[in-house]
């Protein structure tokens, strides 16, 4: 065989290598949602967005779980996008290459792999058990502290990745760093900081320990942060292993639900973005 | 983005359209569905909220101490010197059982026959085979097959444990000395599923296996389950009367604290392998209303709740019982000296 | 192939300049200088505020595993006891159980990662890329629990009849695979359990995977196209080692992943204690026996060796990345 031929075959395995690769994640992914639409989809009715969480026999739906759900989301979404970019754009700008910047760079990968029961625990014995109640902030702050060390390792990694020519750029016309960074680097690395930020609410999406000790949980309607807050996870987790159809049928409908959000987020995402499509 | 971001999360802090739950509480996940089941209709009749949520029994006892809930629950009784060092006052609310199951092709509900010492030794990992001789003699008649005996026992701590191990470790002395009683122990063979459900998966999916679960986990998925020979002397078949007998005919005038286990009582028709569960709160109350709202729902509950727990296969106490407790009250649950809620 | 000279240098180039701007005769822009510092700061204060989190977790894990290190000291680590009635803990379970799921899993999962990012942005069709990269985020956003009971319901029995029964009818159990997959044929093992954790982690590293790919300019590959580089060899000798250090990032956040992952595994890993004596024996990992147990540990003893556990966990995770940053340094030179 000739070199070119040699290397034309490499090629071609590898081609399949990659494409056998894809196929393996989404048939996983088919297998897991159609496990999930199988016994989501039954249970999906007009109460699911009505009606709060039933106790058993009882009919109901997950309005409460939703609403809890969103609310502690968004917090923790807030805390970690504001902490997180911030962080992540001071470990590829300000910090890098400083010793102080390999030292929270290397803490910060660590945080990532923190069993988040063991966050929900931290954060219990810092805004639970001294003010004797558990709350939706302190549901929502155990969320950020799971989101945040992502949120910035991509933001680094996605920023150290842009082009030094614009940075350049941005100098020669006589901007400042903080101008340079805000409206230059953070707009074109726009769609990567988006997958930041949507790797870390998927991440908080379908969690459960933590709020188990911070937010509790609530069978009723509750909107305000200062209560125990309901979210569809713990709710999830209840109904699930619980011995009653109707609660484990609304299990399957609650995470039938986190997974059409994430997707939804996602889309949404991306379309805002407008992504540039690849060649 | 980021102002969208926060604009929306003030949005939502301040919608405050409904009501948050008045009262809360936190403990055993036994009981979490008749509690809900009681705080619905509660709240439809009174308009107070119950918000009860399950995170074990551990984590109820943790709690009530932190002063984070107005009441906890647990499936383990605490006994009375550790109730007094707490402070704290405890009840039983239901009864419920657990039920050993098992996956045995061809085996009706019921037909295999046990004792609680050679369900220890099953569990001991000494019984390796179904048709060894010390289960063949309890089933005379039956066609045991020859298939291994696979253990499945639960992997997270719970009140069913407690009350399985506690039980096995009364009949059979090797058991107590070896692995002893508690809501997690070092379980001597066996695979661990998680909660209830795991259990009952790794036992439907596993040909020849036994595994324990609660009483309504065995109804729900139609197990075949074990008669167990209670101390009688009598093989009984796990039902919500052979639970009430095991409660009707335990001595609960003579435990102090309300510390009493329902294992093996000496009513003729008693499931041996029975527990009630337990609310606790402290005796001297801070916040009166919040506890008298307490006592006020679970007065309703006792009056009540009756029927409603009976749908979810839980067993209700006995009247006597019921009486007793709502006396024991009036002078156990006090805020400066009174009563915080006289019990009718 | 010369990408060296086209990769980031590490300082950026202007930093000096910058530095002095405000000394400079002409003064800084009218309003900058206030706002420059303040985002400095903010960014700083970020990250400093991102350390005393973690620190304050550590410290507080530390202070509360304190009784049970204390009782059972470096025995702790070497035991394999896990006796709640008696009140003895080791770790040594739970930490070999952990160790192995995260590296299998990452094994497992890292070449499918690869191919799955590489695949949307040089091999696939311009218009499926968009939702096929959606679709493999989509993984990501499936919460843990079902992950764990889609294991338990339908991996676990799959296994135990298609892998498990096979290998066990076809080979003796005293042959070295007999002893490599020997354990109950229910599909509840550490073997399954790596698997669930790989397709967990897959969608994490294949979306930053491609979205590092994506930030390769296009004439960088477009000269190695030109130079008539097979997009294999352009892979190869380009792409990877321009997003190289982006790569051991989202290695690093996979591997972080695993470890920490707890309820996909916990239904499905079988929960047993002891050292794992086969691949498909069952086990168990730190954050599974954590989240088993610690809502129902009523014991002071029990929850501070739970604590314990928790803190090594951060032990096991810090020397892990260590290593692995170290070996990383010594391959660049």
């Amino acid at each position: 065989m000739t070199r070119a031929q040699r290397r034309r075959a490499f090629n071609g395995v590898f081609v399949v290598l990659c494409s056998i690769a894809t196929l393996i994640a989404l048939s996983a992914l088919v297998m897991i949602l159609w496990t999930l639409l199988s016994k989501g989809l039954g249970g999906i009715d007009g109460m699911i967005f009505t009606h709060d969480q039933p106790a058993p026999g009882s009919p109901g739906g997950l309005r409460n779980a939703i609403v809890g759900s969103l609310i502690m989301c968004a917090l923790g979404m807030a805390i970690a996008l504001v902490i997180g970019i911030l962080a992540g754009t001071w470990l590829a700008e300000y910090g890098a290459g400083t010793k102080y910047g390999h030292v929270v760079r290397f803490f910060n990968d660590v945080l990532i792999s923190a069993p988040s029961i063991l966050i929900g625990l931290f954060v219990y014995e810092l805004l639970v058990a001294p003010f004797h109640g558990f709350s939706g902030y302190a549901g929502g702050v155990a969320l950020a502290f799971l989101a945040t060390p992502i949120v910035v390792r991509t933001t680094e990694d996605i920023l150290t990745l842009q082009p030094g020519a614009l940075r350049e750029a941005g100098m020669a016309l006589g901007a400042s760093r903080a101008f340079v960074i805000r409206k230059i680097i953070w707009k074109s690395a726009r769609t990567g900081l988006l997958t930041a930020g949507l790797l870390g609410f998927a991440r908080i999406s379908g969690e459960t320990a933590p709020l188990l000790f911070t937010s509790l949980g609530n069978q009723f309607y509750n909107a305000k942060l200062s209560q125990p807050m309901a979210s569809l996870p713990t709710t999830i987790f209840q109904f699930a292993l619980s011995a009653y159809d109707d609660w484990q049928r609304l299990a399957w409908v609650g995470a039938l639900l986190i997974a059409v959000a994430v997707l939804f987020i996602n889309i949404v995402g991306r379309v805002l973005a407008r992504e540039k499509s690849h060649a | 983005m980021l102002k969208m971001f926060v604009v929306g999360v003030g949005a939502l802090a301040i919608a405050t359209t409904a009501a948050a739950a008045d009262i809360s509480g936190a403990g055993a996940t036994f009981p979490a569905p008749v509690y809900a089941k009681w705080a619905e209709a509660y709240k439809a009749q009174t308009g107070v909220g119950l918000n009860y949520q399950a995170i074990g029994s551990g984590g109820g006892i943790k709690q009530i101490k932190a002063k984070t809930v107005d009441f906890g629950a647990s499936d383990k009784p605490l006994k009375p010197d550790e109730l007094a060092a707490a402070g704290l006052y405890q009840f039983p609310t239901v009864v419920g059982g657990v039920v050993p199951v098992m996956n045995l092709p061809g085996i009706a509900p019921g037909q295999i026959k046990l004792t609680g010492a050679v369900l220890g030794d099953i569990f001991l990992g000494k019984i390796t085979r179904w048709n060894a001789p010390e289960i063949a003699a309890l089933n005379k008649g039956v066609n045991l097959p020859a298939t291994p005996i696979t253990v499945v026992h639960r992997s997270d701590g719970s009140g069913t444990s407690f009350l399985f191990t506690s039980y096995l470790a009364m009949k059979n002395s090797e058991w107590a000395s070896k692995v002893g009683a508690s809501d997690s122990v070092q379980w001597p063979t066996g695979l661990g599923g998680k909660g209830n459900d795991g259990v009952a998966a790794f036992v439907k999916q596993t040909a020849g296996s036994i595994g324990y679960v609660e009483y309504a986990y065995a109804k729900q998925n139609h197990s075949t389950f074990a008669s167990m020979q209670n101390k009688a002397g009598k093989f009984v078949q796990p039902t919500a009367a052979a639970f009430g007998a095991a409660a009707g005919s335990a001595p609960w005038l003579r435990s102090p604290g309300n510390y009493i286990l329902l294992l093996d009582q000496p009513s003729a028709a008693a499931w041996p392998i029975t527990g009630a569960t337990f609310i606790l709160m402290y005796r001297n109350q801070e916040n009166p209303t919040a506890g008298a709202e307490v006592l006020k729902f679970f007065e309703w509950g006792y009056n009540k709740g009756d029927g409603l727990a009976a749908s979810l296969d839980y067993v209700p106490l006995p009247a006597t019982v019921k009486g007793l407790l709502k006396k024991q009250w009036a002078h156990s649950i006090t805020a400066g000296g009174k009563p915080v809620y006289v019990a009718k | 192939m010369g990408a060296e000279t086209l990769s980031l240098p590490r300082r950026p180039l202007y930093e000096s300049s910058m530095d002095t701007e405000l000394a400079s005769p002409r003064g800084a822009p009218p309003g900058h200088a206030l706002g420059e510092i303040i985002f400095r700061y903010a960014c700083a204060g970020a990250a400093t505020f991102l350390l005393a989190a973690l620190a304050g977790v550590v410290v507080s894990l530390f202070i509360g595993g304190l009784p049970a290190f204390r009782a059972f000291g470096f025995g702790f680590l070497t035991s394999t006891t896990w006796n709640p009635v008696n009140e003895v803990y080791g770790a040594a379970g739970p930490i070999v159980g952990t160790l192995i799921t995260s590296f299998l899993s990452l094994l497992v999962a890292l070449p499918l990662a690869l191919g799955v990012s590489v695949f949307l942005v040089e091999f696939c069709p311009v218009k499926l890329s968009r939702p096929i990269a959606i679709a493999v985020e989509l993984l990501a956003g499936i919460p843990s629990i079902v992950y764990g009971m889609w294991g338990l319901f339908v991996l676990a029995p799959w296994f135990a009849a298609h892998v498990q029964m096979p290998i066990a009818m076809d080979f003796a159990p005293d042959s070295l695979i007999g002893k490599i997959f020997s354990g109950t044929p229910n599909g509840a093992n550490i073997f399954t359990a790596s698997l669930i954790l790989a397709i967990m982690i897959l969608p994490y590293m294949a979306a930053v995977f491609r979205e590092l790919f994506l930030t390769v300019p296009p004439q960088v590959r477009e000269a190695a196209y030109g130079l008539g580089c097979t997009p294999f060899e352009v892979i190869r000798a380009v792409v990877i080692p321009y997003v190289r250090r982006g790569m051991i990032g989202v290695i690093m956040l996979g591997l972080g992943r695993a470890l920490g992952e707890t309820m996909a595994v916990t239904f499905i890993i079988g929960n047993s204690h002891g050292f794992p004596h086969s691949l498909f024996d069952s086990g168990s990992t730190i954050a599974s026996t954590v989240a088993n147990e610690f809502a129902e540990a009523t014991s002071d003893m029990h929850t501070s060796a739970l604590i314990a556990l928790g803190f090594l966990l951060f032990v096991i995770t810090f020397i892990v990345l260590a290593v692995a940053r170290l070996l990383l340094r010594e391959a660049k030179v």
